[in-house]
């Protein structure tokens, strides 16, 4: 493959450390047990938090005796809903902005209960085994009604509203725009496709659950919270709204945290009514929610249904493309958690899709609400790449080739898709074939055709996707960085972000210290606490790489450029002439002029009178940096061979080829790391993961015996091929891919089984895979449609 | 029930090479006496109902999952958990030396864990196969890393030479 990178520019610092597989500073405490997690925390006098949830999907609360529960010793306070919900001022988070249709909100269910799992009293005692003693001893009297389950309830034409007040189950909607153009297009379509598509829900599961640790200081009006988030200033922020607190007042720590995938992208209610307990107690409280919790009400993800139709021409060209979503929201979503304006946005992809139209809405239902997971957007490669499949073998030709007809070449770049996204520094066909390559699908096709002739079934499936990374836009726009070299020339970099799993600790270094020309060991990062760090939006969105580093390099810009100037004035000579590497700045052609880094460090903070007249002293940079797209968009495609059990209907993964292009890589290692466990999470929900619920709302699926993750014996190893093009929309050339594994996987694995099928071996019928919520874990039916 | 330690016999183990007596309710689990009496936090609680491995720890020489096990059924057990399989000075074993290299964690949260696992897998089994690298395991959850860097981490502690994408040679 080309190498498009350009080469690194004296200005712009080496790249001694970009690129490579720097090991992670992270390691060396969280291998040996000194992480320091939510739960690790402890703070003297420290209370325990336990809930007591219903345990029934949608009824009115008759009455709540919490009297039993307060007698029981070592139980200091029980709050409901008639404690809590009136003392929030404002609910909005700053994704959202104030006045904008936020979500529904209450801190606990006081008059009526929407989902089985929605807290309704908290109790706090002296340890969490008392909490969950005391859950017991709360009568709550309940009245049921049919709960709202599944979007086609929630739309029927009787449906119970699912939130008091609302005319109507529709939490948004995009309605189909009347477009003669796009129907003339499909009414002289030589072919018309089209198929329902339906997205089982799955959800994030980070290994570690919520926590949350809030510590009021009522002497000093202040209050400290540690929780488990993926960034601590949209808490700070939001606590300081809902609470009448000024957010200087607040101080947020996120020290590790195991995980979030999305889900701990906002607070919950729970963690607001921990906060108002401890506020209202005078006393610090722990909350640490337990598995059974964060399956059942720590926030759900996909369950999607999405029509699909595509107009082709006798060439297999698409002409034009229609389509439908229904999201399942649940009841109380977290906010931006509706994708239906990026489904629409994103759809044509990697293809060539010339008028694309789309209708969607999300709906309602009395079940846990739904969060952004990974790729939140996702449903428009899983539906796309499932009907480009469909599609092909409707129209009797290779899925390959039907992909091959349609893809946008490297040689139509700049791309503007239907939607008006451009496409400037991708490689999408180039990943394509990449990933055919590897995998050897001409190879394969004969080994398949073999393998049914001996009654096995293998099948191959591709999925190909154009990746939003780097989202800029409202107050995910900006990344800040405050980076200093100190007296004695060692760098801090302080982020504005929250890393958790991300590497960020390693990889900003590695950015750092390429800028400022120093060892890598001598750059340390700080983040995750608002009263040492700039404000930022959290750390997902696949926005760390671009506008995180962005920032990392603008803040280290500046510091280097000051760096010089001092030198160039106390070696008298020109910046330019300067040569910055290995913590040493020295006149190039005469190694011997030089002068290191913390000679000019203690100049710029100890001896002014060296400095160039009219400098100001200090060798820091507060930089905030946006990068100059809305999008930073990367590319990938995946390619899974899979055995079909004709018998049982097992699946297994043989093998998964991953083609990315995330533009210069800062640590291959970190790139694959994440692939992998994208890749991992997508095949988990399509083989193994399903929250269902049952008619009357229970969920079935609490516990990691029914809630079944991949584990090692059944993934296999992941091969990457990596393509390297440099992006245009930040400095460092970067792109994010920290959620495409998890977009790309679900389709490749779902097309792979589909081709196995002995169904599509006839050229005469389509293929497509769907679900059985019934069915055992790994097994799915391949149906023949038609 | 109330926390009352009144009548509860004291629990003597010996952690990490250290005795430690305790005084837990006969209903704390020994995961919960680690993390709360002996204040050793590395033990993580993931599930904390026997399925995702993130607690396990070496009990009698056992790798076994501390929140199925009451701290009063630990009564002169020898247990050594995450914290005691490093040296002092931070010095690593094979074993977590290998997660680092092969990039086998991400947030870091199961791997005590694993680290605990792999130290038992590889003790009894020096030179593993593939596929019993990845039965010895199939006890613990990682969301993170798809478990790529996990079971390359175990063939490099193994001393079996591995590719990029961990396959053994």
């Amino acid at each position: 493959m080309t190498d498009t990178l350009a080469a690194p520019t004296a200005n712009t610092g080496g790249a001694r450390f970009v690129g490579q597989r720097v090991q992670r500073r992270e390691d060396l405490r969280l291998v040996t047990g000194h992480g320091r997690y939510t739960d690790d925390v402890v703070v003297p006098g420290m209370l325990h938090a336990a809930f007591l949830r219903s345990d029934i999907a949608r009824g009115v609360i008759n009455s709540i005796d919490v009297s039993a529960a307060r007698q029981l010793d070592g139980v200091v306070a029980v709050f409901t809903g008639a404690d809590f919900n009136a003392e929030i001022r404002e609910h909005w988070v700053d994704f959202e902005g104030p006045g904008g249709d936020a979500s529904p909100f209450r801190v606990l269910a006081d008059t009526d209960v929407r989902f089985a799992g929605d807290p309704i009293a908290v109790v706090i005692a002296t340890s969490r085994y008392i909490a969950e003693d005391a859950c017991e001893l709360i009568e709550v009297d309940i009245e049921p009604s049919t709960p709202v389950i599944g979007a086609d309830a929630a739309l029927a034409a009787d449906a119970p509203v699912v939130h008091a007040g609302r005319a109507d189950n529709i939490a948004g909607a995009i309605p189909a725009a009347a477009d003669p153009v796009l129907d003339e297009i499909f009414a002289n379509a030589a072919h018309v496709i089209t198929e329902t598509i339906d997205q089982n829900r799955y959800l994030c599961v980070p290994m570690e659950t919520r926590g949350i640790v809030s510590q009021w200081d009522p002497f000093n009006q202040e209050l400290t919270v540690h929780i488990s988030t993926q960034g601590p200033h949209g808490v700070r922020a939001y606590i300081g709204r809902a609470l009448g607190i000024p957010e200087n007042r607040i101080r947020v720590i996120m020290k590790d945290v195991g995980g979030g995938f999305g889900q701990k992208m906002f607070m919950i209610p729970d963690e607001v009514a921990v906060v108002l307990a401890g506020k209202r107690l005078g006393r610090p409280v722990k909350w640490i929610e337990d598995r059974r919790e964060n399956l059942m009400s720590g926030l759900h993800a996909r369950d999607d249904r999405m029509t699909v139709s595509f107009a082709v021409d006798d060439t297999f060209h698409i002409l034009g493309v229609k389509c439908d979503l229904i999201e399942d929201v649940g009841s109380f979503n977290a906010a931006g958690s509706s994708s239906i304006g990026f489904v629409g946005l994103l759809f044509p992809g990697p293809y060539k899709i010339p008028r694309v139209g789309f209708s969607a809405k999300a709906v309602f239902t009395n079940t846990c609400g739904r969060c952004s997971y990974r790729g939140p957007w996702m449903m428009e490669t899983a539906a796309r790449e499932q009907m480009m499949d469909i599609a092909a073998r409707r129209l009797g030709i290779d899925p390959l080739e039907f992909r091959r007809i349609n893809v946008i070449t490297s040689a139509e770049l700049p791309y503007t898709t239907a939607a008006g996204l451009v496409y400037d520094a991708v490689s999408i066909d180039g990943s394509l074939e990449q990933a055919v390559s590897m995998v050897g699908y001409e190879a394969f096709r004969a080994e398949q055709a073999a393998a049914r002739a001996q009654g096995r079934f293998i099948g191959l499936g591709l999925g190909l996707y154009v990746e939003p990374s780097g989202i800029a836009m409202g107050n995910m726009s900006s990344e800040a960085a405050i980076v200093s070299i100190s007296v004695n020339g060692d760098v801090t970099a302080v982020m504005s972000s929250g890393s958790h799993g991300q590497s960020l600790e390693t990889t900003v270094a590695q950015v750092v210290a390429d800028r400022l020309g120093v060892d890598f060991e001598r750059v340390t990062v700080v983040q995750g606490d608002t009263a040492a760090t700039p404000f930022g939006p959290g750390t997902g969105g696949s926005r760390s790489a671009v506008i995180l580093n962005g920032a990392a390099s603008q803040a280290s810009g500046d510091v280097r450029t000051k760096m010089l100037e001092i030198a160039a004035h106390v070696l008298e000579a020109a910046t330019d002439d300067l040569e910055l590497e290995a913590g040493n700045i020295s006149v190039r052609g005469t190694p011997s002029k030089g002068i290191s880094v913390t000679e000019v460090a203690r100049i710029a903070y100890l001896r002014p009178q060296e400095l160039p007249p009219g400098m100001s002293l200090g060798l820091e940079s507060h930089a905030r940096y946006t990068p100059n797209a809305p999008f930073t968009f990367s590319n990938s495609c995946h390619a899974c061979v899979v055995e079909v059990d004709a018998v049982t209907g097992g699946v297994k993964v043989l093998r998964f080829i991953v083609s990315e292009d995330c533009g210069v890589m800062i640590n291959p290692d970190v790139v694959e790391g994440q692939i992998a466990g994208g890749v991992v999470q997508g095949i988990g929900g399509v083989l193994y993961e399903e929250m269902a619920y049952d008619m009357s709302g229970n969920p079935m699926n609490t516990t990691f015996v029914d809630y079944l993750l991949p584990t090692a014996t059944e993934v296999p190893i992941i091969e990457y091929g990596h393509i390297e093009t440099r992006s245009s929309t930040n400095p460092g050339g970067f792109k994010g891919m920290g959620e495409g594994g998890a977009i790309g996987s679900p389709p490749a694995v779902i097309n792979a089984v589909a081709d196995a099928s002995p169904t599509s071996s006839t050229g005469r019928s389509s293929s497509r895979c769907r679900r059985r919520t019934s069915a055992p874990p790994s097994t799915l039916l391949a149906d023949p449609a038609e | 029930m109330a926390d009352t330690t009144v009548g509860i016999p004291t629990v003597s183990v010996t952690v990490n090479g250290v005795l430690r007596r305790g005084t837990p309710e006969p209903r704390k689990t020994l995961a919960d006496f680690l993390r709360d009496d002996c204040e050793l936090t590395g033990t993580h609680l993931g599930c904390e109902h026997g399925v995702c491995g993130a607690c396990t720890i070496f009990m009698d020489g056992e790798a076994v999952r501390s929140c199925l096990v009451f701290a009063v059924q630990a009564e002169g057990a020898d247990i050594t958990t995450i914290e005691g399989l490093s040296a002092p000075d931070g010095t690593l074993s094979v074993v977590q030396k290998a997660m680092n290299e092969a990039h086998g964690l991400q947030c870091g949260f199961c791997t005590p864990g694993f680290v605990v696992s792999i130290t038992a897998l590889l003790r009894d089994n020096p030179d593993p196969s593939d596929e019993e690298i990845r039965q010895g395991l199939s006890g613990n959850l990682c969301r993170c890393t798809g478990y790529q860097g996990i079971i390359k981490a175990v063939k490099i502690a193994a001393g079996q030479s591995v590719d990029a994408n961990g396959k053994a040679h």
